[in-house]
């Protein structure tokens, strides 16, 4: 199995989780981060200050899914997540040993 | 090494974190995060319109073991997580290639 | 009528002052919870922005316009930069005082706008707007109401503002919700509050800066002040009680969020009325006025219009409710002004309807036209990826919520 990593822009979570449905990917987990790559942050005033605020606010989606649907799920993931603009974001990809499902005790593999 | 990466109920995790202590496991790492597998989110209300949240509040607790140890602790996440209700989480293994430890530098591999 | 200062009057309207003046930032927070956190200070700022720029302009010259003598239509500039406004009674207390009370109402009629347009104005321009509509919309309405002008003559009764106030905000809001457009992600899921309980801890302190609004109006520390905050209470707990079923029908589970809106609804149809009539009819006008709110919301949600935060609904429809209710309602017995249709009186159903009318039209076309002037000059709309990432970084630099150290 393959651990689908992605960061993405907040905003794209209901694209990315629609995509995932139809793949019938039903399993996924949303963290709200703050991170950056190439994108710049922006410029906070406080009481007169400038401060650099260079950590956006992202969103990370993490889903497990078995390796021959990795490639799909990929794809599905980072084209619903484009814009076109710096700031998109990043889709890493883990080997995954093993998965338990804690309710039954299953083990996926 | 492995990182042990568990999805569970919020209220799961004292019970998961004593259940580690016991093993002996020092280190771990805990977030909020929101997902779903096959557990049915709520109906939101919101003026009058419905909506779906499917996305439920869970926890990740993370831990990095040496493999020798990696599947008592999986048993012991599992037994202290489960309830045996539809949303009880997952457990995933992860292969880790290399661990430091910040203040002193050293590897653990 | 004595033309002394009297301290009881003057003591209770210091108060009445402050509490209407609360009533802004209480809208603040109200809308704010109501909104995604990317956008919660803007939203805010929108509020609390009219307490700066309203007031300032209101005292130069909105005040004038509003409270001089001048015509039917318009009062006159003998009271610009506050000529003749000075410690000598107007009605039982200090000039200065009503000047400063008349004021309130100005600053929140126009924050009460901004809940159609959130989430994607540019906040200069918003600024911009809201300073001329007070002194080109809001001051002749009230000179027409209040100070003497024509609706005055014709017998309209509006106690605290629920033409002046809530219908005009209300229709100027459509205008701006229809030049200003809808949100990028409108009618998308994810439009949810960011905060609930700010929305109800704006609501709370709604309800009790009212008190000043309402009663406050009578402009004294009188029976009659006594009786519009007495209808001020049973008003809008007969909307809670009444709406707090409608919601449970409509879904089976009372929300806090419609509880916050039966409160403000409740609050708005009263206005009209808060001196006007008896405490039982206030129990009914209350629980009267629920439903067509109720209905207003349901509506608009089926339509494309993005009235984000449905001023519409509550200030629209409650304070056209309300106004219409109290030409129903209003009891000489009580009020020693006059009657409405169920004492004998149905002419003032009709002078209440001219009311509404006359005010929405004259805001309607004034708000429609100047926005687009405006527009042709600047912007109306934040550009497209501001509005992605959020109104509060990219038009104030701040995050209402900062994770960071």
């Amino acid at each position: 199995m393959k651990l689908i990593k992605s960061i993405v822009r907040p905003n794209k979570v209901d694209d990315i989780r629609e995509a995932l449905e139809k793949l019938n990917v039903a399993g996924m987990t949303v963290t709200d981060v703050r991170g950056h790559g190439r994108q710049k942050g922006h410029t906070a005033v406080y009481r007169g200050k400038e401060y650099s605020v260079s950590l956006i606010p992202k969103v990370e989606i993490d889903v497990v899914v078995p390796n021959d649907l990795a490639e799909a799920v990929v794809t599905a993931i980072v084209e619903s997540a484009r814009t076109g603009e710096i700031g998109d974001g990043r889709v890493f990809v883990f080997p995954a040993e093993q998965g338990y499902n804690i309710r039954t005790g299953e083990r996926d593999i | 090494m492995k990182l042990i990466k568990s999805i569970v109920r919020p209220h799961k995790v004292d019970d998961v974190r004593d259940a580690l202590e016991k093993l002996n496991i020092a280190g771990m790492t805990v977030t909020d995060v929101r997902g779903h597998g096959r557990q049915k989110g709520h109906t939101a209300v919101y003026r009058g319109k419905e909506y779906s949240v499917s996305l439920l509040p869970k926890v990740e607790i993370e831990v990095v073991v040496p493999d020798a140890v990696a599947e008592d602790v999986i048993e012991a996440i599992m037994a202290a997580a489960r309830t045996g209700e539809i949303g009880d989480g997952r457990v995933f293994v992860i292969p880790v290639e290399q661990s430091y430890n910040i203040r002193t530098g050293e590897r653990d591999v | 009528m004595s033309s002394a200062v009297n301290a009881a009057d003057t003591a209770w309207m210091l108060v009445a002052t402050a509490l209407v003046l609360l009533m802004t930032p209480a809208l603040a927070f109200f809308y704010g919870g109501l909104v995604r956190s990317k956008n919660a200070l803007n939203t805010m700022m929108m509020s609390f922005v009219s307490l700066g720029f309203v007031v300032v302009f209101w005292a130069l010259i909105g005040y004038s316009l509003a409270f001089s003598t001048g015509g039917a239509w318009v009062g006159d500039l003998s009271r610009i930069f506050l000529r003749g406004v000075g410690l000598e009674a107007q009605g039982t207390i200090p000039h200065v005082l009503f000047m400063a009370y008349q004021g309130t109402f100005a600053i929140i009629t126009a924050a009460l706008i901004s809940g159609a347009i959130v989430e994607r104005m540019r906040f200069s321009v918003y600024v911009l707007f809201i300073t001329l509509w007070a002194l080109l919309v809001y001051s002749p309405v009230a000179h027409w109401v209040w100070g003497g002008g024509w609706l005055a003559k014709w017998g309209a009764l509006d106690f605290a503002g629920g033409t002046v106030v809530h219908v005009n905000a209300a229709v100027a809001a459509l205008a701006a919700a229809i030049v200003v457009g809808k949100r990028q992600d409108y009618p998308s899921a994810s439009l949810l509050p960011h905060s609930v309980p700010l929305t109800l801890l704006g609501a709370g302190l709604l309800w009790f800066g009212w008190f000043g609004f309402n009663a406050g109006s009578a402009l004294a520390a009188s029976p009659i002040a006594g009786l519009a905050f007495v209808t001020t209470m049973l008003a809008p707990a007969a909307t809670l009680f009444v709406w707090t079923f409608l919601d449970a029908l409509r879904s089976r589970k009372p929300t806090a969020v419609g509880a916050a809106t039966a409160i403000v609804v409740g609050l708005v149809a009263i206005t009209p009325a808060a001196g006007f009539i008896s405490p039982m009819s206030a129990l009914a006008l209350g629980a009267i006025a629920a439903v067509p709110s109720y209905l207003g919301l349901m509506i608009r949600v089926k339509t494309s219009l993005d009235d984000s935060l449905d001023v519409v609904a509550a200030h629209g429809v409650g304070g056209t409710v309300g106004a219409l209710l109290t030409g129903l309602f209003a009891q000489k017995s009580w009020n020693g002004v006059a009657d409405g249709a169920l004492f004998g009186n149905p002419r003032q159903l009709l002078i209440q309807a001219t009311a509404v009318g006359a005010v929405a039209v004259y805001s309607g076309v004034v708000s429609f036209v100047l926005l687009k002037v405006i527009s042709l000059v600047a912007p109306l709309r934040a550009n497209a990826d501001d509005e992605s990432t959020g109104l509060d970084v990219t038009l104030h630099g701040e995050e209402a919520y900062l994770h960071e150290g």
